[in-house]
């Protein structure tokens, strides 16, 4: 049995209409699993990059590769993950803040280095960027308190220094 | 064979007329840009959405247009076109209903690697996204199954992308993409000016292996004792099968060849074992077994090739030769992979190759097999059995006619008892396994080829899903010879209803069909029938001795079934043998 495991992908795509349908499809038509798909320029005019959290076996990788690849818009693939790399995530969260309760999640948001970014009477905005670990931990903190609303951008990466 | 139409001038003619920098509408770059691609033959049908073209093709002489009665007639023509010529295989239809009737051509070239391009017409730009009338995305519809497609925005494109639409349906893997023009793109002027250049990034073909899979590639030949070579549509469609030949021989391996293979290997050659899978041979299902060594040349492990896959030649070291990187341990991991050209890859790999030293009981074993278990089928005089007459096919043209099937019991049978000398002398559906396809793509083949002899078997069901174009058959006086094996049933429906569900037999009773000589002199189309042997032989005589297209029907008995058979989720060596016992 081959373990699964997630990885992330970044794919350069040509900047065209319908490319990320072109993506996605793949990915549903062939029963890969996307976690995360997020979709942005990138250094080159006329190229986007997108960043696709899947998770599959060594099998199921290289077959996306290789699937991916068969895309004319696909212009080259990289698994970041196997590869030293930076990956971050924003969560914008709106949690439930009476009054008294606003020093608390502040302080709570600090250690995070997280940021408030807006109060309403009775909640607070806050906007947190790291790994989805990171993310992840600072709702498990929010949730007592009652989280209200919450959106995430989904993982976007790169390698690091010169790899 | 004699066309209505003009003569049409060589394309190198036509060329220097064409090339010539003007400013024209966006159908006129069309039909200007097909002829610089050297088409001779498209097939289509007009509807609003392409009335800018149909008018541009209005007096337009300089490739054949054929009108069908069905757009799904017109691609599978197109479909059938490609795979007799090697060429591109162009259809035209409306957007809408035009172009969804497409989508089953389109499927069934996609997953048999069939290069076409496919022209459908859109409406307006500016009604693009409001469901205007006979509005279809048929460049979303068509994702899946095209290998790219395009919506034209800007007339000033158009040329450069039916360029690269033909260079990418026709190399690497092959396959259709599909354009869809907008009506106002079609009706635009513009400057036109060839496309020489050719920009694709993101596309570019492995051809030649990598130099080291190829020794390892002749030391697995050199050590294996039980080896087996199993060849594919990716020889035929490389133009591989001379060099195919070269290796075998060379080598001395015994050679399955798949459903879409057949033709790239002679049939009469020794080391020709017959087709593997579902309703191939006992010798090339048990050869694939127990070989050590199993050489894949251009195919892809389909299930109806691997049976139950995880005891598929359970014993084998495996070599995977393909020009799509994505086949390769896809279904089989692959111990050897090598990826390019089937052609290039065959070339090189003869140059390092040696007779296959220790093989020589197997070779004994296979010969000894193919003695024992040849195809047999349970003969009679009483009526028509189909394997007979397929063998009469067979006897009476020296196995040279171009050959193409439906899909069902005649098209096995068609796989197993006519005897394939030549590549792309086979055309049938073998990955989607399209109904329909049979008689419409026998138009196609026969265009490509004007002086061969084209035969079309269908059974009684396929040959009602597209018998319409009967007409175009007549119109043009297409001479295909069109063969209906006519059991009264959905025999292979029938099969596994006896088989696998306990003659529960439903619906699959076609009697009630349409007399199909009657329906042919419908259309003037001459038709004949034959219930026994004699007047089979008699009016299958007369059908190759009248020219212009003939419908011949043959009455068969319906409880013949397909053998061997591989049932789903057994190994392929476990064979239900029927008559061939």
């Amino acid at each position: 049995m081959m373990t699964t495991t997630k990885h992330a992908i970044a794919v350069s795509v040509n900047d065209q209409p319908g490319v990320l349908q072109r993506v996605s499809g793949l990915f549903g038509r062939r029963g890969f699993n996307i976690e995360s798909i997020t979709v942005g320029q990138s250094e080159e005019e006329g190229l986007s990059r997108m960043v696709i959290v899947t998770e599959g076996d060594d099998q199921t990788l290289e077959q996306i590769e290789k699937q991916l690849y068969k895309l004319i818009d696909v212009i080259k693939v990289v698994n970041l993950s196997s590869k030293p790399m930076v990956s971050r995530e924003l969560a914008l969260i709106k949690v439930k803040a009476e009054p008294a309760e606003r020093p608390e999640i502040k302080s709570l948001a600090d250690t995070f280095r997280a940021s408030v970014v807006d109060i309403g009477t009775k909640n607070m905005m806050i906007q947190v960027v790291g790994d989805t670990e990171k993310i992840n931990a600072m709702l498990e903190l929010l949730k007592p308190y009652g989280i209200q609303e919450l959106s995430r951008t989904g993982v976007t990466a790169m390698t690091r220094g010169n790899a | 064979m004699k066309t209505e139409s003009q003569e049409i001038k060589s394309t190198e003619q036509l060329r220097e007329k064409w090339m010539k920098p003007e400013v024209i509408t966006g159908s006129e770059v069309l039909l200007r840009s097909l002829l610089l691609e050297g088409v001779e033959c498209v097939f289509g049908y007009p509807g609003g959405a392409v009335l800018y073209i149909y008018d541009a093709l209005y007096g337009f002489s300089d490739f054949h247009h054929l009108l069908t009665r069905h757009e799904q007639g017109a691609i599978h023509a197109a479909d059938g076109y490609a795979r007799a010529s090697g060429k591109v295989g162009v259809c035209i239809a409306t957007s809408g209903p035009g172009a969804t009737n497409l989508v089953t051509g389109i499927a069934t070239a996609y997953m048999d690697s069939v290069p076409l391009v496919v022209i459908t017409g859109n409406v307006n730009q500016q009604l693009i996204g409001t469901d205007a009338f006979q509005e279809a995305d048929i460049t979303g519809i068509t994702m899946p199954i095209t290998k790219h497609s395009y919506l034209v925005r800007d007339v000033k494109d158009l040329a450069r992308i039916i360029h690269e639409a033909f260079h990418i349906a026709n190399t690497g893997r092959k396959g259709p993409v599909l354009i869809d023009i907008p009506k106002d793109v079609s009706a635009a002027a513009t400057l036109f000016e060839p496309e020489k250049t050719m920009k694709l990034r993101g596309y570019n073909p492995t051809i030649a292996p990598n130099r080291l899979q190829l020794d390892k590639v002749a030391a697995a030949i050199k050590e294996a004792e039980r080896p087996v070579i199993l060849a594919g549509g990716g020889v035929v469609y490389s133009g591989g099968h001379e060099e195919l030949l070269d290796f075998a021989e060379k080598t001395e391996i015994p050679v399955t060849t798949t459903l879409l293979g057949l033709g790239g290997f002679p049939s009469g050659n020794r080391l020709w074992m017959g087709m593997p899978g579902m309703h191939g041979t006992y010798t090339a299902n048990n050869a694939i077994q127990q070989s050590d060594l199993l050489i894949c040349i251009g195919a892809r492990f389909d299930d109806r090739v691997t049976g139950k896959l995880d005891g598929f030649a359970p014993k084998a070291k495996i070599i995977h030769i393909d020009i799509d990187p994505a086949e390769i341990g896809k279904n089989v991991h692959a111990d050897i992979p090598v990826v390019g050209d089937v052609k290039t890859v065959l070339e090189q790999l003869n140059k390092l190759v040696a007779r296959a030293e220790q093989a020589d009981a197997w070779r004994d074993q296979v010969q000894q097999w193919k003695a024992d278990k040849p195809f047999k089928y349970k003969d009679s005089n009483d009526g028509l059995k189909p394997q007979w007459v397929i063998e009469m096919l067979n006897r009476t043209t020296q196995g040279a006619a171009i050959v193409t099937t439906d899909v069902g019991q005649h098209q096995m049978w068609a796989a197993q008892y006519y005897k394939f000398n030549h590549p792309r002398s086979w055309i049938t559906s073998g990955g989607l396994g399209t109904m329909g396809f049979g008689f419409p793509s026998a138009i196609g083949a026969q265009m490509a080829h004007p002086d061969r002899l084209v035969i079309s078997i269908n059974g009684d069901g396929g040959m009602q899903m597209c018998s319409q174009e009967l007409a175009i058959c007549a119109i043009n006086k297409i001479p295909v010879k069109i063969v209906v094996i006519n059991n009264q049933v959905l025999g292979m429906v029938r099969q596994w209803q006896e088989l696998i569900y306990e003659n529960r037999y439903s619906h699959i009773d076609l009697s009630g069909s349409p007399d199909f000589v009657k329906l042919a002199e419908a259309y003037g189309v001459k038709g004949l029938r034959a219930t026994n042997k004699e007047d089979a032989e008699a009016v299958w005589r007369e059908a190759m001795e009248t020219p212009g297209p003939v419908l011949v029907e043959f009455v068969v008995n319906k409880n013949e079934n397909v053998y061997p058979m591989v049932t789903q989720g057994s190994t392929i060596d476990q064979m239900l043998m029927g008559d061939c016992e």
